[in-house]
């Protein structure tokens, strides 16, 4: 288990290295590194200043060196928007994303979960044959135009939802949050769904699946010719047995969340993280972009050190659990 | 590459046919994607419009609703965008950038996951290892945030965006070919061909890569769908391809910001017709993957 | 005469699949009464499974039980919905199932497993039917009890795991208990055990047994009566020894003689020739005839069940023993 832990953690470190490298080369070579560090409306003079405090005009090693360990100290550089250190933007903007996230994840089981056990349970019947459809359509449409038509349904036709923005929030711990008003849940459900989509569609395939295989089951018609109600069938039998399952995918799924919040972001006006990297791509406010990308490829590492550990932890008791014939 | 499909031609490819067209919507999806395809090849000698020509346009008529008739006497069906460009011929342009940058990603990924896929197959052992290791690594990021990262380190333009597309998919390339071919390699032909003394070329692209042709095309397919959508969103985040000649996510994007005054059609049409494109060549996909299946599993 | 415990008559099950109308169970009756255990015998395929889950109304699209009534203590159960059956199942009839590793529910304990069986049948609280559970744990001979309440069923031997079934079923007192190969799966020394506990359990509280095997030597030292099945129909039913020791149809004869005998060493096992009928597009005659060295052309038209010994019958045009000078 240790050396285990201890390969993942090296192939993860190599990782960042790696993808630092991709991201410093492309910075600094592709591109004209005093464009992209230095304020381009600078005058010549404190550009040249810039070049020589950041020690560009130093071999490319050395350049590198010094870009990992002020990266590792924490600087990633200042955004020439805001003039501030561009990891501290970055972090203000994580609360945003992270409540997205967590509730587009609520969203996909609360809608998922139910659709996807209706489908399984009524394989044949016409409203699983909607249902399906509509989780491939789910799967299928580009997120960005399902958040206009949502936009343009919920909030031009309808008047019913804002079409942006986060709304009234309520700062707990230091940290502003948009689910405990009204008017921030308000603004909160248009993006979330829309960012959920795409994991409801995966939730119902999930419990779908999981659903037919586990009527399939002996204990399904053991449980049945005990006299047990339909709804104690599935809901307590069936359904226990597809749940964890289905909460582990999930969980896994959460980067990916916060990858496509980028989308959803941009199109609800969400103040989050993938919005501030968009808007510093379309300003050039590039030491913002680059800190995105390297906190970013190390939280997706970490991720997927974690689903490993999960999946390595889960596994035994999986195979005590439900030997299979 | 004709070597499988030799094997089963006519008899094959005719059942194949029946077996699709078993599945009502899958036809559907197929027919659609024809006339999409038929649109943007000779689409643009029946618009009324060329789009990319700024003398034909006239900021007079920036978004008129659908059915107006503009000062250069078009009548404008589905409206105008906010530079005066007639939305019909705008998404007919639209949808050949979509449709060309897709195909090109898609297939370029296509020959690259391919080879590497096969090499991985083909050499096994620690070649096999690290090969398929980067696939899986890549695999794990969604795609969008590795396009996300090429653009912000390359820059904008199509080549970027092929190049950024090209990178995300390979690696669906490579997986599916790898498990495929990996099947094959033990099989006595394989076996045969290299005792013959034929070059690791001829085995791996000769012998091994025609079976691996079924599972390809399902793959492939799916990727172009993919390919067009990504590049769609990209281009909506302002990623992507340079406003002179908008694709439909470019298009969509355009009309993003007159959303919410009611000018609903900018943004909803060229949406509709990027709709249509993804949705039917899922469909069309999807089904090759059912007809196919059976016969692969056989 | 009193009121058999179960009888089933003229049960017909059929599954539609797309080849045809297999005829799974094709005009079963028996009866089976009070403190009874009917050994249901066959091979796999012939129905007996199938007739097993009919009485219970389980069986599973596209099977479909379209004829025949089901009486429990007297009272119709066949053709009842779905809710009406619920109160039947695990009341009045239990079921035990052939697979212990794959009957309780992997994620559920087995006090769960257990209580729920009570509550879904009478309004008693958690306490007093965690008090029964424990009592009918006790029962089946599984020591510490109380823990074994809080196990879940993969901490659990498989031994174990039939005898918290067994202890499910008795919960209700049921009437009628039907067990499909409850013990295939199990050594065969606690197989042993189990057959004389469950023995035991039908004796003392009056539960009619309906035991599903294709095990002879099973049946031998735990049924009063045996009911053979071939291909959907009973071929032939009498007391347990009658019927082993002077069977009247071919088909039970090649069963026995298929047995190995622990008495007769050396001794040789005659296999029954050819394989069983696919139920599908099966004509009407005697469905042995193909394997049969009796067969005649008379076999063709389907016989009828014939009482040929004083309790003891059979569906034979060319029985041994009675007919076989006829012939």
């Amino acid at each position: 288990m240790t050396l285990f832990l201890l390969r993942r953690l090296l192939q993860g470190a190599i990782v960042v290295v790696v993808m630092s490298l991709v991201v410093f080369i492309g910075v600094y070579a592709i591109g004209n590194p005093v464009d992209i560090l230095i304020n381009p409306d600078a005058t010549p003079e404190i550009k040249q200043q810039a070049i020589e405090r950041l020690g560009l005009d130093r071999p490319f090693l050395e350049q590198y060196g010094t870009f990992v360990v002020r990266a590792l100290q924490g600087d990633l550089g200042r955004s020439f928007i805001y003039d501030e250190p561009a990891l501290k933007l970055i972090l203000q903007a994580m609360p945003a994303t992270l409540e997205l996230a967590i509730a587009s994840m609520v969203l996909a089981l609360v809608f998922g979960i139910p659709l996807g056990m209706a489908a399984g349970y009524w394989p044949d019947s016409w409203g699983a044959n909607v249902i399906m459809t509509g989780s491939i359509l789910g799967f299928s449409l580009p997120t960005f135009w399902v958040g206009l038509m949502l936009i343009v349904l919920f909030s031009v036709e309808l008047g019913w939802l804002p079409s942006g923005g986060r709304g009234e929030t309520v700062v707990v711990f230091g940290v502003p949050l948009s689910f405990l008003t009204w008017n921030g849940l308000t603004h909160l459900f248009l993006p979330a769904l829309n960012l959920a989509l795409f994991k409801i569609s995966l939730v119902i395939r999930l419990t779908r699946a999981g659903m037919r295989e586990t009527l399939q089951q002996d204990y399904i018609k053991y449980a049945r010719s005990k006299g047990l109600s339909r709804h104690r069938v599935v809901f307590v039998h069936a359904f226990r047995n597809i749940l964890i399952p289905i909460v582990t995918v999930l969980g896994l799924e959460i980067g990916s969340v916060i990858a496509f919040a980028v989308v959803t972001e941009t199109v609800f006006s969400w103040p989050g993280m993938g919005k501030l990297i968009i808007d510093s791509i379309n300003v050039l406010d590039r030491p913002v972009v680059v800190a995105y990308l390297m906190l970013t490829v190390v939280m997706f590492v970490v991720i997927n050190l974690l689903v490993d550990l999960t999946y390595s932890l889960v596994d035994p008791r999986v195979r005590l659990g439900g030997r299979p014939r | 590459m004709s070597v499988a499909l030799n094997a089963t031609e006519a008899g094959g490819f005719r059942r194949f046919l029946s077996d699709y067209a078993e599945s009502p919507t899958a036809v559907v999806g197929l027919v659609l994607c024809i006339l999409i395809v038929m649109t943007a090849l000779i689409g643009p000698w029946f618009t009324p419009q060329n789009p990319y020509d700024l003398r034909a346009l006239d900021l007079m008529d920036s978004r008129l609703p659908p059915g107006e008739v503009g000062t250069t006497g078009i009548t404008h069906w589905l409206g105008t965008d906010d530079q005066g460009r007639d939305l019909l011929s705008a998404i007919v342009y639209g949808l050949r950038i979509s449709l060309g940058v897709g195909v090109v990603a898609g297939v370029l990924a296509l020959l690259i996951g391919t080879t590497v896929g096969i090499t991985a197959a083909y050499f096994g052992g620690r070649v096999d290892t690290v090969i398929m290791r980067v696939v899986d690594f890549q695999l794990s990021f969604p795609a969008i945030l590795l396009a996300l990262i090429l653009l912000a380190v390359l820059g904008q333009g199509v080549d970027k965006i092929v190049i950024a597309l090209v990178a995300v998919q390979w690696a669906y390339f490579a997986r599916t070919v790898r498990s495929a071919a990996v099947v094959e390699r033990e099989r006595e032909y394989i076996e045969a061909a290299r005792s013959l003394g034929l070059s690791h070329r001829r085995v791996m692209f000769g012998h091994l890569m025609p079976n691996c042709t079924a599972p390809l095309i399902v793959v492939a397919t799916i990727q172009v769908a993919n390919a067009i959508a990504l590049e769609a969103t990209l281009s909506f985040l302002g990623l992507g391809m340079p406003v002179t000649q908008p694709s439909l996510g470019l298009l969509i994007a355009n009309g993003f910001q007159y959303i919410l005054s009611g000018r609903y059609w900018i943004s909803t049409f060229p949406g509709i017709a990027l709709l249509l494109v993804i949705v039917s060549i899922n469909l069309v996909g999807d089904r090759i993957r059912d007809v196919l299946n059976p016969r692969l599993q056989r | 005469m009193s009121i058999p415990a179960l009888e089933v008559d003229d049960l017909q099950t059929h599954f539609l699949t797309r080849a045809g109308v297999a005829k799974a169970v094709n005009g079963v009756s028996f009866r089976v009464e009070r403190g009874e255990i009917l050994g249901l015998v066959g091979e796999s395929g012939s129905g007996k499974t199938v007739t097993g889950f009919s009485i219970l109304g389980l069986v599973d699209p596209p099977g479909q039980v379209v004829g025949g009534t089901v009486r429990v203590g007297g009272d119709v159960v066949s053709g009842l919905d779905d809710r009406a059956m619920a109160r039947i199942r695990g009341k009045r009839v239990s079921m035990i199932f052939q697979d212990p590793m794959m009957t309780l529910n992997p994620v559920l304990r087995i006090d769960t497993q257990m209580i729920e069986t009570i509550r879904a049948h009478e309004t008693i609280s958690v306490t007093a039917a965690r008090a029964r559970a424990r009592e009918a744990l006790a029962l089946v001979g599984i020591a510490a009890p109380d823990e074994r309440l809080l196990a879940y069923p993969h901490q659990l031997s498989g031994g174990m795991r039939q005898r918290v079934a067994i202890a499910t079923a008795m919960l209700n007192r049921p009437e009628v208990i039907i067990a499909d190969e409850p013990t295939t799966a199990l050594d065969v020394t606690i197989q042993a055990q189990i057959l004389y506990e469950v023995q035991e359990l039908c004796r003392r509280f009056g539960t009619a047994l309906v035991w599903i095997t294709h095990d002879l030597s099973v049946v031998a030292s735990l049924a009063d009566r045996i009911a053979v099945m071939y291909a959907g129909r009973i071929v032939e039913e009498g007391p347990v020894d009658d019927v082993l020791d002077r069977p009247l149809h071919p088909y039970t004869r090649g069963l026995i003689d298929s047995v190995p005998q622990p008495g007769l060493r050396g001794g040789r096992l005659v296999p029954i020739p050819g394989m069983a009928p696919a139920l599908v597009g099966l004509g009407e005659g005697c469905a042995f005839r193909a394997r049969c060295a009796r067969a005649s052309m008379a076999c063709a038209s389907q016989p009828a069940l014939r009482e040929l010994r004083p309790g003891q019958r059979a569906r034979c045009v060319h029985p041994l023993t009675v007919g076989s000078h006829a012939a």
